[in-house]
């Protein structure tokens, strides 16, 4: 029998993406969050180079208030691919000085990853990022570009970004330079979740519901533990809840449901009516928050 | 197709400012609840800020700062919504001064352009150029949206008079009649956008949706012959696979199959294809769009930049280019300047020969020139260091377009369309 491929094409393009960094770049580097679509990047780029192995290393910033569950799911996967794991800590970062922690009721150390990310860079002389952001996240992020040149301090220049025309990407940069690049661009937080779904990747057990002890805030609902600042008078309360994105604990809202499987989550996705990033804490500060962020060179 | 088995379809808008790109988006993605709630509480806080009494939905796609505050789209933006049945990646282009620029960017990975006319402006001077840029691109479709159509009472002899202005250009370019689409519609209004307009019973064709909807992506790929770029070298050395030498690329054009005789460029040798991969499965045939990893029977020296092709169909080898220019960047180019050529995913030295002509993108001919700036298109004659395996774009276009990187900054100053 004649067994014929038809691509996804998203699928095809991402893994096209991957390779023209690995061939582009000298060192290139996969920030991986834990998160779903940091595995789902894994998962093409082990699509990509099979059956050699990933010829990148993972890098995580960690900000410390990650959830335990996602480092110990990251611990796993490493380990089982035989991947490269750089870990670099915003805790070293706020001990040398050269960050200050938030205080007060919205703070956050999301920020503060910035300059730890970009001093792994420079450590590590790292010229190509790949990262799972995509376009549907965010009103500023659908004009980022698939390899986004960043300046030797990691700024996002939006008005004078290169174009890309068909499937050629241009990743010609000068020492020091270095190019976010983003093989999911074109994916939908739902593409991610089927895709999730029919690999049948494993993802970490915050992603389904689960008993967790939060406090209601603004409409939204946070973590209550000793990472997340909480006034005397929110109270906490047992709810079943999942995230539908990994972050950091403090800037990730969880939402209520009932989804114990991929199945359920694909199921509550396409029905939900809020948006992802409308769980994230962080760009509810504001309108243009995820544009200011890029520009001084947030992921 | 997408693992759901829904088709993808990309689209490119064009109109000039204020025309309703941004607004017709909007409203699709309102109207196939795609705007989530907190999305459309934003356009209606925004809205009231603004002082409208209506909402304003080209607020859900102008993202940048800019944007907003000026009302206007400043560059390309990539937004997703689907239906049951059809995934659709619309490139929603600014309509200011750079729209050659960003329309050419924007359609390049587009099959349909969505056209947008002001119905009480009619077809216009910028109307031409957004067709030439069609025309040029060879895009499988073109859908002319006549918008605003309820500031002219719905009115059908402003949508005949429109349609038959529109039709004399149509004859002045290489599409065929069914190859364009004519829809009135009210971006803001939701007239014939997903759902039929009462206000227009005289138009008797689908709605703008229903329209995408019904075009299938097969009609709208080009078939050509398979071209294979090499892009990666993969050489696990292990144990298990010692000897595995993968060539990895994307396949375009055609498809490829274990035991094809294949021709090898520059090289010029021939083999046969042992083994298709995808990740952990081994094929025996895969469709144009693949990105596969490929075997052959014999040793040969292949790499990054080098191509494979059906030893029945090889293409040219040129160290002497003729193109169609489209200049991206505000640096202009100029006779004798040196380039690096990115075609597909090689990479040659290029010297401009002559620039033959600046070409009007009002259909109006050409013009003398020496340098093309932002937004010229032109005909340009190119020296290379080595040769290029191509075709022409009318055949194949990913093997018949390639950029130009300038050498200061490394930026993407051209595209070019093989004659
Ligand atoms: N009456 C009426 N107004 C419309 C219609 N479509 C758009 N508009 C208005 O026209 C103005 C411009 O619309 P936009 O969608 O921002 O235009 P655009 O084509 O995206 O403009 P640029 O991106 O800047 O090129 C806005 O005030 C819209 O509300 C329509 O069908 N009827
Ligand atoms: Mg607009």
């Amino acid at each position: 029998m004649n067994n014929l491929l038809i691509p996804n094409p998203k699928e095809a393009e991402s893994i096209h993406i991957i390779r023209e960094v690995a061939a582009q770049f000298e060192r290139p580097v996969l920030l991986f969050s834990g998160g779903k679509d940091s595995i789902t990047l894994v998962r093409l780029a082990q699509k990509a180079f099979y059956p050699a192995k990933i010829p990148f290393p993972l890098l995580h910033v960690d900000t410390g208030h990650n959830f335990p569950e996602t480092i110990e799911f990251r611990d796993k996967l490493v380990a089982e691919l035989g991947l490269e794991l750089i870990v670099r800590n915003v805790q070293d970062s706020i001990d040398q000085g050269k960050v200050r922690e938030e205080r007060g009721r919205y703070s956050s150390r999301n920020s503060l990853q910035t300059t730890t990310l970009l001093d792994a860079i420079e450590e590590f002389k790292f010229d190509a990022c790949i990262g799972g952001a995509r376009r549907d996240e965010e009103k500023a992020r659908a004009k980022e570009r698939v390899f986004s040149v960043r300046d030797d301090f990691g700024q996002w220049d939006e008005k004078n970004q290169r174009p890309e025309l068909f499937d050629m990407l241009n990743g010609k940069i000068h020492v020091g330079q270095n190019v976010r690049c983003f093989p999911i661009s074109n994916w939908t937080e739902l593409d991610v979740w089927e895709y999730i779904k029919t690999e049948n990747i494993e993802i970490p057990s915050i992603y389904f519901a689960h008993e967790r002890e939060v406090f209601f805030r603004d409409g939204m609902i946070w973590t209550a533990n000793e990472h997340v600042f909480r006034e005397p008078h929110e109270e906490v309360m047992v709810k079943m809840v999942r995230f539908r994105t990994v972050g950091d604990m403090t800037c990730t809202a969880a939402v209520l449901s009932e989804a114990v499987s991929l199945d359920d989550v694909v199921g509550e996705i396409r029905e939900s009516t809020i948006s992802e990033r409308g769980a994230r804490i962080d760009d509810k500060r504001s309108e243009a928050a995820m544009e200011t962020r890029k520009k001084v060179g947030y992921f | 197709m997408d693992i759901q088995g829904r088709k993808l379809i990309k689209i490119a808008t064009a109109g000039s400012v204020d025309d309703g790109k941004s607004t017709l988006i909007g409203r699709l993605l309102y109207d196939t609840k795609s705007l989530t709630t907190d999305k459309i509480e934003a356009i209606e806080r925004s809205s009231k800020q603004r002082g409208y009494d209506y909402l304003d939905f080209s607020l859900a796609t102008d993202g940048l700062v800019a944007e907003r505050e000026q009302g206007i789209t400043i560059d390309v933006a990539h937004i997703y919504f689907n239906t049951e049945k059809t995934n659709f990646i619309v490139a929603d282009t600014p309509g200011h001064v750079e729209y050659t620029r960003n329309m050419v960017t924007g359609a390049s990975t587009s099959q349909v352009a969505i056209i947008l006319i002001d119905a009480r402006k009619g077809v216009i001077e910028q109307t031409y150029r957004h067709f030439f840029i069609a025309n040029l691109l060879r895009i499988s479709h073109v859908v002319v949206a006549i918008n605003k159509m309820d500031l002219v009472n719905y009115d059908e002899e402003t949508f005949l008079k429109i349609k038959s202005d529109f039709d004399v250009l149509v004859e002045k370019s290489d599409f065929s009649e069914d190859q364009i689409t004519f829809i009135p519609v009210s971006a803001l209004k939701g007239e014939n956008i997903a759902s039929k307009s009462e206000e227009m019973p005289w138009y008797v064709g689908n709605t703008l949706l229903d329209h995408l909807e019904v075009l299938e992506p097969e009609d709208l790929q080009e078939s050509s012959v398979a071209r294979f770029p090499i892009q990666y070298v993969i050489r696990p050395k292990t144990e298990a696979f010692h000897d595995f030498r993968g060539f990895s690329g994307k396949l375009y054009g055609g498809s490829l199959k274990v035991g094809d005789e294949v021709t090898l460029l520059p090289s010029l040798n021939t083999s046969k294809i042992k083994s298709i991969h995808f990740f952990d499965q081994e094929i025996d045939e895969a469709a144009p769009g693949s990105s596969i990893a490929v075997t052959l029977e014999t040793e040969v020296d292949l790499s990054r930049g080098d191509m494979l092709v059906k030893s029945s169909h090889v293409p040219q080898s040129e160290k002497q280019i003729s193109a169609t220019i489209c200049q991206v960047n505000s640096k202009a180019l100029r006779v004798g300047a040196k380039y690096i050529l990115q075609h597909g995913v090689n990479r040659v030295l290029a010297k401009v020969d002559q620039i033959e002509a600046k070409i009007h993108t009002d259909f109006s001919g050409t013009e003398e020139t020496d340098q093309l700036k932002l937004n010229d298109i032109g005909k340009v004659r190119f020296r290379l260091s080595k040769p290029i395996h191509f075709d022409s774009y009318k055949d194949n276009k990913s093997n018949g377009s390639f950029i130009l990187i300038e050498e200061g900054d490394f930026d993407t100053v051209s595209v070019g369309f093989i004659d």
